[in-house]
């Protein structure tokens, strides 16, 4: 075990891989000569040189469409984006080839590709950087969308994913870069996709949260700890595959759930996730489904109005008394 | 205060009504193909021009001829077959056969090709069997694509081709990428990169390019200028002179070709491709064609384009050219194109039969290949369907 931070985890998964399998590399803007706009990518390029670490035109339609020739022809591409929010770009790219290519062709073309990159609020970015990607992409059956929380997840779930013979969308956050975690030192350690992680058990409601959520419902837990109330926190980490079973034998536990999850509350995952407890667990619920989310507007930039459109503690707290009737 | 801006200069009249509208455009000009730069082979009279004659072998000749005449027939089927509801949809190159068949008989076998969507000739070529291609265009459950695609929309990783892509230029960065792939991984290939002039204000286009002449990615582009990108002509897709020019800007050899000689079409190809076998990279071709047809089985092109302007274009039919060189040395006679219609009629009788008689793929194979390994849900969806009440025919 080796603690380190989140990047330094990412960067470690992406390294091992390109060691393991060369048919393996990176692309982005400025993963380079510059290390990466979030220094992920610092020191590959020294290591491997430009023909597997490759600074692309500012252009992600491009470079996306790019990687997914080269994913065709057999190699496993890693795309950084700057942020998500630019992939809107690459959206046609990755909704009608990268996803559906497989499913079109009969199964006789295949885009073993990973995305990457950061995703939803930063700090003060405005309305077009603060994108909650997730949502969109989780909807589109042939993508798979992961969202680490911990340096650990990340790191496994990416090795996962870069083994994946599918296209995998890797959710990062600005946010989490610089948090600390042990990460293990074994190579072959992967971290399977579609199993969400109890990282707090508790009886008497069930947080289901991903990537910087988790940490602001752990939050919420230590306070709700304090007037007696046990909740537990569920790390959902693959948004599809979902691992519904966990989800249900939680609420089966503690009779009540919030989902709080960045992005907006209209048709989001959290929405989905509502869906399946209400059909699977129905009889256990003792209050209706609750979801803390972003508020339903485009990002303001304005740091006070900003920090009340996110997601924080209180509004986790609040609809967690909400399930509870306290409040 | 801004000055006033003097459209006269534009050719926009403020005060224009309808009637004051410039006459239907040309898109292209027939004599083009007579400038300096343009590569040719074919001449006036039976004679090729010593200087860029590709020198093929007068039983491949014979070959790209008969290639061409059946491409023709089967267009003219596929669209009887649309208009009477059989099919869905068919998208013909009926004027466009040599710039098509021409380029893919320069690739070698080992060569990628990322079609636009009108290369049928190119598949036919490499060998995808008719059989196939019309268990496609009726979605059956012998069509590779296993009736997912619209008709047209194949793809046949045997042939080494890639899926027919619907939404403008995507192929394009995908055959760059492809190319490059192949070049770190050592595959000794190329790529052959289809699209029309349309494609070309694709953003794809310039960041295929772009990408292609920084990292000598070995591509031929392949441009076919017929003149429409549906109902706009040449003259409204872009201000440059020509397509061929928008290569040199990326660093990137680029060439004229007259699209309608079969053989310049082979020459220019041949030299892209030995280029990029040498390690110098891409290639951008515009060859010089046009398309007699609507855009597809959707269009009608006589709400936007004359039928009058098309006579001077039959003169320049690629299959009279070759018909014209190969009857002096009695290649051709009355009797090649009635043979050749024939066995193409009896072909294609019996594939219709077969692939209108094949039932359509099972209900249940919707889910197959979403995901390289079906996950639980959809597998828990396969199994409820086959439980449950069924359509008839399935």
């Amino acid at each position: 075990m080796t603690v380190m931070r989140y990047r330094e985890a990412i960067r470690a998964a992406m390294m091992e891989e390109m060691e393991r399998d060369s048919r393996v590399f990176l692309v982005g803007e400025e993963v380079g000569h510059y290390q990466g706009a979030y220094k992920v990518s610092e020191g590959m390029l020294e290591r491997f040189g430009e023909k597997r670490v490759l600074d692309a035109p500012i252009t992600e339609s491009g470079f996306t469409g790019i990687s997914i020739g080269a994913a065709m022809v057999g190699l496993r591409p890693i795309v950084e984006y700057m942020t998500w929010n630019f992939s809107a770009v690459a959206f046609d790219q990755i909704l009608n080839n990268a996803a559906k290519l497989r499913q079109m062709s009969g199964g006789q073309l295949t885009v073993p590709i990973v995305f990457r990159a950061p995703n939803a609020s930063a700090k003060q970015v405005g309305s077009q950087h603060s994108h909650a990607m997730e949502h969109f992409y989780a909807h589109i059956p042939g993508l798979k969308v992961l969202a680490p929380a911990t340096p650990a997840d990340a790191k496994g779930l990416l090795k996962t994913a870069i083994r994946d013979d599918n296209p995998v969308l890797f959710m990062e956050s600005e946010t989490l870069y610089n948090i600390k975690g042990e990460v293990s030192d074994d190579p072959d350690l992967l971290v399977p996709m579609g199993k969400a992680n109890i990282v707090r058990p508790g009886k008497d409601v069930s947080i289901i949260a991903w990537s910087r959520m988790v940490h602001v419902a752990l939050e919420a837990a230590t306070e709700l700890a304090k007037e007696g109330v046990e909740a537990e926190v569920i790390d959902v980490r693959s948004l599809r595959p979902l691992d519904e079973t966990t989800l249900v034998e939680s609420v089966t536990r503690t009779h009540r759930a919030v989902v709080a999850h960045e992005g907006w509350p209209y048709g989001g995952v959290g929405a989905e996730i509502a869906d399946r407890l209400q059909r699977l667990a129905f009889d256990e619920l003792d209050a209706p489904i609750l979801r803390a989310t972003t508020l339903d507007v485009p990002m303001p930039y304005n740091a006070k109005l900003e920090q009340h459109v996110i997601p924080g503690v209180a509004r986790v707290l609040e609809n967690v008394r909400a399930v509870l009737y306290r409040s | 205060m801004r000055p006033a801006i003097d459209t006269s200069a534009y050719g926009i009249h403020a005060s224009s009504t309808a009637s004051e509208r410039p006459a239907p455009s040309a898109a292209r000009n027939p004599h083009d193909t007579e400038a300096p730069d343009v590569v040719k082979v074919l001449r006036e009279g039976d004679t090729l021009d010593p200087t860029t004659d590709p020198r093929v072998a007068p039983a491949d000749v014979l070959r790209l001829y008969t290639a061409m005449v059946r491409l023709r027939l089967i267009d003219e089927r596929l669209t009887a077959l649309q208009r009477q509801g059989r099919v869905g949809f068919h998208i013909g190159s009926l004027g466009e056969e040599a710039s098509i068949l021409g380029s893919a008989f320069a690739m070698r076998d080992k060569d990628w090709i990322f079609p636009c969507y009108r290369e049928l000739g190119a598949a036919l070529l490499r060998g995808m069997p008719l059989q196939r291609y019309l268990d496609h265009m009726f979605g059956n459950e012998n069509d590779p694509a296993k009736g997912r695609q619209m008709p047209d929309h194949y793809s046949w990783k045997a042939g080494h081709i890639a899926s027919v892509s619907s939404p403008i230029g995507t192929q394009i960065t995908q055959a760059v990428g492809f190319a490059w792939g192949a070049k770190i991984k050592r595959d000794e290939l190329a790529v052959l990169a289809y699209f029309g002039d349309g494609a070309t204000s694709s953003n794809e286009f310039h960041n295929g390019l772009n990408f292609a002449g920084v990292f000598k990615a070995p591509v031929v582009f392949l441009c076919r200028n017929n003149g429409w990108a549906i109902s706009v002509p040449t003259e409204r897709q872009t201000g440059s002179a020509t397509f061929a020019e928008k290569g040199i800007a990326y660093g990137i050899p680029s060439v004229r070709v007259d699209g309608n000689d079969i053989l310049a079409v082979i020459k220019v190809t041949q030299d892209a491709v030995a280029r990029a076998a040498r390690g110098e990279g891409p290639t951008l071709i515009e060859a010089l064609t046009y398309r007699m047809s609507g855009h597809s089985t959707s269009d009608d092109p006589r709400a936007y384009r004359p039928e009058a302007g098309l006579e001077a274009w039959k003169e320049l039919d690629p299959i009279a050219r070759l018909r014209r060189h190969l009857a002096p040395q009695k290649l051709w006679t009355e009797a090649t194109d009635a043979a050749i219609e024939a066995e193409l009629e009896a072909e294609l009788k019996a594939a219709i039969a077969v692939a209108e008689a094949t039932r359509a793929p099972s209900l249940d194979s919707m889910f197959d290949d979403v995901f390289a390994t079906p996950p639980w849900h959809l597998v828990e969806q396969r199994e409820a369907l086959k439980k449950g009440p069924r359509p008839k025919g399935h």
